[in-house]
Formats: C-alpha cells, structure tokens, sequence
C-alpha cells in the first residue's frame, strides 16, 4: 500500500510576494517596555532575515511529537502553521490525518496556525497545502500508525502483517485484546514519538481511500451557523480596549504636525504617536473613532504627488525596471514574426483589483508578563511574528501569533500591518487591544492585485499554424506566462515596474492577466483564420491534461453546436478558454446574451472543467470552483480600482461592485478526476478562464473585441 | 451625553446606558459579547451584521441604538430554540453553504426574515431578499440550495430542486 509523491512537474509558482521594510518605524520607549513588561528585560533585535522564513514550502516534520498529541480519551490533535481562510484546508487536512491513522474525522482536532505550537509547514499560500501540506499530515500519521502497530505487535507477540487500525483500535489481535491510539497515549511510550516520520513510511494508496475523496462536511461549520466560532475580529480578551489608526489622507502623505491633546482630553483614551503611527484606543470603538477624529483635525500633512488610474498603463509600461528580465526563448520568435504570412499585434490591459475579503484585516494584541500574544487574521503567521518582533524590538521567542479561522483571504493576507497596529497600541494603553480596519482602511491601505500591460504577438503560416509567439507582461507577474500551446518559436518575459499601488498576490494572481490575453489572442488568431476557436486551440495542444479538460468542458457545453462563425452581430455568443497554472488544468466556456439596445451584456450560462489531480474532497472542489468563477466575473466584468491623488475613488463596497446573488450565472462544472495523480491545489486556477471566456463570447456575439479588464458596457457601447 | 436604552435581545432584556450615536452592531459585539453579527463594511452594503428588529431583517451596522429602544432584536446567537438547531442554520450546515463563514451570519438571519414574512418565497423573491448579502467567496450557489432546502423543510411537499446551481433563464 505504499504511494509515493512524484517530483511535481511544474516549479515553484511565481509568487508575487511584497518585498518592502517594515509598515512602521517605531521608537517605542524604554519607560513604556518597562511599564508594560516589567523591569530587566532585554530588548534586542531578534531576526536576522527579513525574509528566513518565506519560502513557505512544506518543510520535514522534527518529530512526531511536533505534529501529534494523543489523548488519552483517545482524541488526536493534529497541529500545522496552516490557516483557514475558506479554502477548505482545515477539513482537507483533518481528512488527511483521519486517512492515514485510521479514526473517525471527528477524533481529530486540528490546531492551526499558532506559533507557539506544531511544526512549520509554511504559510497559506500558492495551493502548497494540497500539494505539501497534506503529505506532510498523511507522512506523519502513516507513520503514528505504524507506531501503534508496531508496539501493539511487540506488546502482544503478534506478526504486523496481519494487524491494521479502525477507528483508533488495532485490528487483528484477537477479539479480547483492545490496543489504540490512547493506550500510545501512556507515558511509557512517549519517546517512541519523539521520533522522525522518516522518509520511507507507507501511505494508503488512492484506490484504498476511506476518508480522503470524500465530501466530509466542513469541520466547524455548527460553530459557524451559530455564530459561536470566534473569527479574528471577534476574540475579546478580559481588559480588552477597541482601537483605531489615524490614516494619512493621501499615499506618500508625511504627517508634520499633530496635537493629541484633544483626543487624551477624552474620557478613557489612550493615544499614542510614534514616527508614524498614531492610534488611539477606548473602551468602544465608537470611543477610539472620536478620539481618532478629534486629533486628525489638527493634523498637518505634506502631500506628495501621486499618479491617477487615467494614465495607468502608460505610466506602467513608461516605468519598467526589470532588474532581472525574465526571457524566456525558444527558436528565433523575431525571424519567425517577419516570415510569417500573417501576423498579429495586441495589447491588453488589467486594473488593479482588490481581494475584498468579507472580513478586513482585524488584530488582538496582548501584553502579559513580557511576552505578546497576537490573535489575527493572515495568511503568513510566521511573518507576522517576525514583523512584530523587528516593529517592536523585542527576541521572535517572545511573540505568539495565532490565526483563528479568518473571514477569506484569497492571497490578500500575507501582510502583518495590523498585528503590528494593535501591538504597538496596546503597549501604549497598557491593555489588549482590538483593532479592525474599516473597509475603506482595506481598500486603501491593504495591498492590491497588480495591474498589467500585455503584448502579444502572433505569427500563423499559410496553412493557419501558429510558428512564432511573443508575450510580454508589465508588471502584472509571470504567473502562467508561458504559452501552453505548440509553437515552435516562442519569446516571453515579465517587466516589473516601479508601480503606484502596493500590490501582492491574489487568488493565481497574475495567470488571470497572462491567461486573459493569450486566451483572447488565440481567439483574435482563430478568428483571423476563420477557424473554430476549439480546432484551433485542439491543433495546437499536446498536452493530454489540458486537452483533456478542453474537450469535456466543450463537449458538456454543447461547443460545436453552440459556435458559429459569426460575420455580423448577434444577441447570442459563446466563447472558451483554457490554461493550466500550479499544476492543475482548466477549462471554460461562456454563453452571453447582448441586450443592442441598453448596450449592455449578460453572462447566461457558464460550463467549466477542472482537473487537480486525485480529488480529495469533491464537495470542497465543486465550492472552491465555483466559488473561482464567480469571484472571476467580478474582476471580469466589474472591479477596478481608481485613483486619483493618492487617493482611492472607490473604497466602499457601494462605489466598488463585487458579485452578489443576482450576478451568478448558470454554473455547471466537470470536477476531473485522476486518481492516479498527485492531488494539487484546487483555490486558484479555476479562476483564470473566466474573463477570457466571456470576452471571447462577446467577440462571438457583438463582433466586439475587448482587450482591457474589466469589460464594461461602456466599451460594448461605443461600438455601436 | 450617554442615554439609557432598554430592549431585548434574543427574548434578554438588555437595559444600558450609551452614547446615542453609537450604532446597535457595536453594542451587541462590545458591550454584550455578541461577536456572530459581523461588520463586514460599515455602510450597509454587505449586511453582514443582519439582525432581526420587530421580526424584520435590518443593517445592525445602519441602525442606531436608540432606534432600538422598546423593541425586540434577535440575533444569530438566539435561532435555535432548546438546544437544537433552527431549520435555516440546519439548511446551511447540510448544504455546505459556508466557505469562510464570514458572511453566514447575515446569510442566514436574512432567510429567517424571509421565511417567516414568506414561508413559501419563489426564486426570485429569495434573489430579491438576499442580494443584498455578499459572500466574497462566492458561495452563492450552496447558499441558495441552503435557502431552497430550507424552504423545503417548512413546507416540504415542494419538488427537489435541480442539482444545478445559479440562477435559472
């Protein structure tokens, strides 16, 4: 029964990852460390490297130990640095455990992201947990398992070839005899533990799953219908006082003057200014919002320039760095574009998108006895410790940063800022502090989904083959970048620019804007050739997977009915796409219906594959797909960030419009699954097909090309 | 300038004194520990904080506490009645309809709302109900297969719904 994990064929995905210093700059005071920690603390700089931690691969357990409690009442805690953002990871990881040791799911009680305790599987991000966390998990209590065989076979005198476990009890030792996970439990085989899982452990093979590749039920999901589960911005510590930021009016504003007076004049304020963080905090956030107010009255700026989403694109593509140029080229792309009998040239265009999670960034910070404890929300639990102990000043060994189940992420929560906020402000009030940002403070100072400036070029011969390709992406990111498609001369590289808007990743990030405009292009160059935008696509792909996923989302959308060669509008237009990104494949095909006279469009009917290796839970995978799709339209059709001035001019959920209930198109999705592969990641790629599908169905329909997201109206508009 | 203010919440009678423009989601959350109403944005849009007044579903996040007084609130915390689950929250746990959970709350006490102004809502009423409530992780499918379930459980004589999600054309 021994599966192995293969090398996964693809790399480490491009990340996107914010390289940037420290949020704050504080110089906290020795007076107030020595009032909040008590005298004869050392204050040091404790980390040595911005950045030791931030591969976040699933890195080897020390020991079992590490990864494993056993209860004596037979419970099992499970613990990894994990979070739960949504994506399902806390009842993927439970199966797994519940797999490998053979107990019930709800024996195990997975304790995730919390510092202080479990080994170090990384940070929540890039879909690594499927493809390493859960091997990790399933490695360490294959392993358990054998543990308990093993000592139940020493301890009765009984070969292991015939025993195995079943809901927490050795099987196959005679009907008189009980030996489980509670009996390991017992201090006399604690050291057994203290061992590692060792590299050669036994795994249940796919085709013997019991637990994993099934629809278990999303663990905790009682505490969430009632209310009861206690969400980041929810944790109340005795004491607890709320707290609120003052923010600066404009990016690249400096804060010259301010007189706190005001706010401390306030009953049961504390206010606190160091460099450039000012907070203030109260026993009710209505409290902490007045004090907040009255001082941002007599605060004097310096406003810096800052440029305006208008010029977006050109400011982007006339600020490229590179300090790296990633080209990547096979064969002679520029002799091959001059030969070609056809060629094309487009460029496309991404706004800047925020994540927009339900719940904005939210901290609890508590001082006790020297040593700071942070309750918050984000992806990154051990960077955040790091940020606090290098904004504070304090050894990393003094900080403990818990993650609760937090209200979404999708690659938006990797940052620390408000950990920080909360620390520094409850060193100052002397007691634990609240904070939750506003959702205008998430939309402003949170960071963004870069935008991007596409160029494509195309070359086809006079049979309609594709034989050059070029794709290069401004700023937006490399994930996906690499064209999928057979071309034997191919140029692609990513320009980083020097870009207005902190940005980091999001959910597949930049194979979105990669995916957008190769998908949008091999349609321009099926239409050129007056082709099926499928046969096209088919004609040009080797690759088993994604034809795979290409033909069953076609087939089940009824494509080759569908499609017409449209040579003049239309109400009615289909349109597809595909790509593959961290290892898993997608497929998608977009029915809409244009309304000539309103001038607008709407997505009828939307039909996607996916395919992600052997599924693990598929009811987990039908949410995570169309969970994509949907949040997809709202960057496809809608969301956009602008600004002006340093400033952003749609902060609020009224002025920035997301997809609501009546949004949803009809969805169908084909879950392919392949059990005889290693599962991956399933939160992100399905995403990326989306906004090219509906753009190309528009083409198919209106004879309308668009080439920046989001679509609007307004472009179907002026073209009519 | 802090006011008294009696009402009650979830069949409790609450009696506080407050500033008067403080809003009901934060005294439910910091002065009465009722942490599953969630501010999602603060100005109405997303209706994380829904919570019933008088049997209606309101904006806790929009409603002033005084607006309250003398009357009757109901939050997530008070659905389930001896121990036992509402029906809603029933619906939502069997259909999987929660990705985060963020948004559930709200989700939930809107269809309470509904469902008890309307015990038999039509698709479309259940869209005009809830499109007021976002779900950033897009889980609007199994939410309204949750809603629809719970409809079914009021009156289960209706027909099984379609294993297809979103919205019919």
């Amino acid at each position: 029964m021994k599966t192995s994990f293969p090398e996964l064929e693809f790399t480490e995905p491009e990340r996107y990852e914010l390289h940037e210093g420290p949020f704050y700059h504080f110089e906290v005071s020795r007076r107030e460390f020595v009032q909040v920690l008590g005298a004869g603390i050392l204050i040091s700089v404790a980390v040595p490297s911005a950045f030791a931690q931030r591969s976040g691969r699933g890195g080897g357990t020390a020991n079992l130990a590490q990864r494993l409690h056993l209860g004596a009442d037979g419970m099992i805690t499970v613990f990894t640095s994990k979070v739960e953002v949504g994506q399902g990871s806390r009842t993927q990881l439970t199966q797994a455990a519940a797999e490998e040791l053979g107990v019930p799911v709800d024996r195990i009680r997975l304790i995730m992201a919390d510092t202080a305790q479990g080994p170090d599987d990384g940070g929540t991000a890039g879909s690594r947990t499927t493809p390493s966390t859960v091997p990790a998990i399933r490695r360490d209590c294959a392993a358990a398992r054998q543990l308990l065989v093993n000592t139940a076979s020493t301890a009765f005198n009984i070969e292991t070839k015939g025993l195995s476990v079943r809901n927490g009890l050795v099987e196959g030792l005679g009907s008189d005899r009980r030996f489980g996970y509670a009996d390991l439990a017992s201090e006399k085989y604690a050291q057994a533990l203290k061992r590692d899982a060792g590299s050669g452990v036994a795994v249940t093979e796919v085709a013997q799953w019991r637990v994993l590749g099934t629809a278990v039920p999303r663990v905790g999901a009682v505490e969430i219908a009632t209310g009861a589960h206690r969400f980041p911005s929810d944790i109340v510590r005795p004491g607890m006082l709320y707290g609120k930021v003052l923010r600066s009016p404009s990016y690249g504003a400096e804060l010259t003057e301010i007189d706190l007076g005001p706010a401390q004049a306030l009953p049961d304020v504390a206010a606190v200014r160091d460099g450039d963080f000012v907070g203030f905090a109260a026993p009710t956030s209505f409290a902490a919002e007045q004090a907040r107010d009255a001082a941002a009255k007599t605060a004097k700026w310096k406003i810096a320039p800052h440029p305006s989403s208008d010029e977006l694109y050109d400011y982007l593509r006339a600020h490229a760095t590179s300090p790296r140029p990633r080209r990547d080229l096979r064969g002679s792309p520029d002799d091959a574009l001059k030969t070609a009998s056809k060629v094309l040239r487009e460029t496309y265009h991404v706004a800047y998108i925020q994540h927009a999670p339900m719940e904005p960034r939210s901290a609890v910070a508590e001082w006790k006895e020297g040593n700071l404890t942070v309750w918050t929300g984000s992806q990154q639990p051990a960077r955040v410790r790091q940020d606090l102990a290098r904004s504070l000043r304090i050894p990393q060994e003094r900080v403990r940063v818990i993650v609760p189940d937090s209200g979404g992420g999708f690659g938006g929560k990797h940052s620390g800022e408000v950990a920080v906020e909360a620390a520094r402000l409850a060193l100052a009030a002397k007691r634990p502090v609240s904070i939750r940002w506003s959702r205008e403070d998430e939309f402003t100072w949170a960071y963004f989904r870069p935008a991007g400036v596409i160029d494509v070029a195309g070359g086809l011969d006079d049979k309609g083959t594709l034989v050059a390709w070029e794709h290069v992406n401004f700023n937006s990111g490399a994930s996906a970048i690499a064209t999928p498609y057979e071309v034997p001369n191919i140029a692609t590289e990513f320009k980083s620019c020097d870009q207005p808007l902190r940005s980091g990743s999001y959910r597949a990030l930049a194979s979105t804007a990669n995916a957008f405009a190769r998908e949008s292009f091999m349609d321009e160059l099926a239409a050129a050739s007056k082709t099926d935008p499928l046969e096209f696509r088919l004609r040009h792909l080797k690759n088993d997977r994604l034809r795979a996923v290409l033909v069953a989302a076609a087939e089940r959308f009824g494509w080759r009915n569908e499609w017409k060669l449209n040579s003049a509008r239309q109400s009615i237009g289909v349109g597809l796409a595909c790509g593959t990104e961290k290892g898993s494949y997608v497929a998608c095909c977009a029915k809409i219906q244009v309304d000539e006279r309103a001038g607008t469009f709407k997505v009828l009917k939307v039909c996607e594959a996916f395919e992600c290796g052997a599924i693990q839970n598929p009811g987990n995978l039908q949410a995570q797909v169309e969970g994509c799709i949907v949040m997809g339209l709202g960057g496809a059709l809608r969301e956009e960030i602008r600004f002006k001035d340093g400033k952003i001019l749609n902060p609020m959920f009224s002025q920035y419009r997301v997809p609501r209930f009546k949004d949803v198109p009809e969805i169908e999705t084909i879950l392919v699954n392949r059990p005889d592969l290693s599962s991956v990641g399933a939160g992100e790629t399905p995403i990326i097909g989306i906004a090219p599908a509906v753009a190309n169905a528009l083409f198919n329909a209106a004879q309308v090309r668009i080439r920046s997201l989001p679509i609007r109206n307004a472009a179907l508009r002026a073209s009519t | 300038m802090n006011v008294n203010v009696q009402f009650t919440v979830n069949g409790q009678l609450q009696r506080l004194s407050t500033d008067p423009r403080r809003t009901l989601l934060d005294v439910l959350r910091e002065d009465l520990g009722l942490t599953g109403t969630k501010c999602g944005c603060g100005e109405g849009q997303c209706r994380a904080c829904t919570v019933l007044l008088d049997g209606s579903p309101v904006r806790s996040c929009l409603t002033e506490i005084t607006e309250v007084e003398g009357r009757k609130v109901e939050s997530i915390e008070g659905l389930g009645r001896n121990g036992r689950l509402h029906p809603v929250q029933e619906a939502f746990i069997q259909e999987g309809a929660m990705q985060c959970g963020y948004c559930v709350p709200g989700m939930i006490v809107a269809t309470v709302g509904l469902l008890r102004r309307n015990p038999k809502p039509t698709q479309t009423q259940i869209l005009d109900a809830l499109n007021g409530n976002l779900c950033r992780c897009c889980g609007y499918g199994n939410i309204l297969k949750a809603v629809q379930r719970a409809v079914r459980s009021v009156a289960p004589a209706e027909s099984a719904t379609s294993s297809r999600t979103g919205n019919p054309k």
